[in-house]
């Protein structure tokens, strides 16, 4: 046995790994960078997505903005008031809160009710088809239903429905924007989360043309502007904007809209007065846009359901607990 | 001229992916987008230049000095491995905005067969310093060729209708292989 060889080799292997690790050891000294202990902090509070909806480069690109102040505590979109308090916490700030928005596709404009212009046979995909004569559906605005949105959410809270439009679960959605990113249409877009009430129509054509389209498209017809009890609709771009401070989601506009277009999520509520709670003060009857509650002084009122619109207005200003929702 | 030769030789002929199959966990791994794959190729243009320096250093002055050749795979695995760690933290000292952009690729190059495979391929050739530097970077830059080709091939693939049987994985693997057969035209181009 040649032991001379064996321990030339072990040697040699050995004190070139020990010179290497003593470079590497004596490297991560000088090259020391310093980093901020807050960044990783941050960095495990945010949700890791990696989904850019901050606009930042992922979630430790957002951690490092954060600590250096370019970017507000509750720059995440995905984690909410919950994770800006928490990273709040940490950076020894007050979160602001901003009401959480989520995705609303803003369509309903299936294969029965909105016409096509041509057959389209190629790839199925958003982009690939909005880039022949942007889509084979006649109304330019409309969802194409080919889930590029789908592709684009980390999160599964888009699916295409058995109509072929493409569906927000708004509980699921974190407002990253992905799937706003993603559409070539423009037809998802913000909508503030738990309203009940939205336009469900892109098109930004004259009525006369929207109507050729499609049967479910707004066609600027003014009848939700002019029926708004609380004139919390405006006409822009001939599409209804709804003002969620004005709206009391009386769903008279939902009602009133021929084509369908503007949608809610809830039924119309009835309100009715609880006889012995009323003292008859009156001041439901006073505040009622409708003039729906009648009743003398000292006794209990009563709500007219013909008039009543749901409103609820009666219901936040009355005392006594004497209206009842339901 | 022989250098010429060289690098044309690591690009085309011998693609050290698509012609020797090396470095293939990086190229199916980091060839969803052309972007990550240019970082990517990047990366791997740098650590194989410097790799092939370093790697030729230690066989000739200390594998060869010590009769210990045949070392010569586990001592080069070492000296690489080592070597990606520190130029990781010479980048992120020196030049932050470099680290940005090829950063999160390096530690994943540590593993990269082709690195192992160009500077042993050095050392058998009998290439100088000077030739061995350039065949590592002729040699990554047909990495990059072949990595970014693929890449753009892929984010096709992504918009074609393909039997389910055959999506993802199994369609990359096909198309790769297909890349692999027109490198193959450029067999007998050069000889070296």
């Amino acid at each position: 046995m040649d032991f001379k060889s064996i321990i030339t080799a072990a040697l040699s292997i050995g004190i070139l790994g020990a010179a290497l690790g003593a470079i590497l050891a004596f490297a991560s000294k000088i090259f020391h960078v310093e980093k901020d202990e807050r960044i990783a902090l941050v960095q495990e509070c945010l949700p890791g997505a990696n989904c850019g909806g901050c606009g930042q480069p992922g979630c430790g690109g957002a951690a490092e903005a954060i600590v250096k102040g370019t970017a507000p505590v509750n720059v995440c979109p995905v984690g909410g008031a919950e994770v800006a308090a928490k990273i709040a916490a940490i950076m020894g700030v007050e979160a602001v809160e901003g009401a959480k928005q989520v995705a609303f596709v803003a369509c309903q404009g299936c294969r029965e009710v909105a016409k096509d212009k041509f057959n389209y046979y190629g790839a199925k995909d958003c982009q690939e088809a909005a880039a022949v004569m942007g889509g084979e559906k006649a109304c330019e605005y409309g969802c194409l239903g080919y889930g590029s949105c789908v592709k684009a959410c980390k999160f599964g809270a888009i699916k295409v429905n058995e109509k072929g439009i493409a569906e927000v679960d708004p509980e699921k959605c974190t407002g990253c924007g992905a799937c706003i990113a993603a559409c070539p249409k423009g037809v998802v877009k913000f909508v503030t989360y738990g309203k009940a009430v939205k336009i469900a129509c892109n098109s930004k054509d004259k009525g006369k043309n929207v109507k050729v389209n499609c049967e479910v498209g707004c066609i600027s017809c003014n009848a939700c502007v002019k029926n708004c009890p609380f004139e919390a609709i405006t006409m822009v771009n001939n599409l209804p904007v709804i003002d969620y401070d004005k709206c009391r989601e009386c769903l008279v506009c939902v009602s009133k809209c021929k084509p369908g277009v503007i949608v809610s999520s809830i039924e119309r509520r009835k309100f009715t007065i609880k006889e012995e709670n009323c003292i008859g003060c009156g001041l439901c009857a006073k505040n009622c846009p409708q003039e729906a509650i009648s009743g003398e002084k000292k006794e209990p009122h009563v709500i007219d359901q013909e008039k009543c619109i749901g409103c609820g207005i009666c219901f936040d200003k009355c005392k006594k607990d004497a209206i009842i929702k339901s | 001229m022989k250098l010429i030769l060289i690098v044309l030789s690591a690009i085309f002929v011998n693609n050290y992916v698509a012609v020797q199959f090396l470095g293939i966990c990086p190229f199916l791994g980091v060839s969803k987008k052309v972007d990550t794959a240019i970082g990517m190729g990047m990366a791997v243009t740098f650590v194989m230049a410097i790799a092939s320096a370093v790697t030729w250093v230690i066989q000739e002055f200390i594998l060869n000095t010590l009769h210990l050749e045949y070392l010569q795979t586990i001592s080069f695995i070492l000296v690489i491995a080592a070597l990606v760690q520190f130029v990781e933290m010479f980048l992120q000292k020196a030049s932050p905005a470099l680290y940005q952009a090829l950063g999160v690729y390096l530690p994943l190059i540590t593993t990269n067969c082709a690195v192992l495979g160009v500077a042993i391929t050095n050392i058998d050739r009998g290439y100088n310093i000077i030739e061995s530097i350039v065949n590592g970077t002729g040699g990554a830059l047909g990495f990059t060729l072949a990595i970014v080709l693929f890449a753009g091939i892929r984010e096709r693939l992504e918009l074609a209708n393909i039997p389910k049987c055959l999506e993802g994985f199994p369609i990359a693997l096909i198309s790769a292989s297909m890349m692999a057969l027109t490198f193959l035209g450029f067999q007998g181009l050069i000889t070296l």
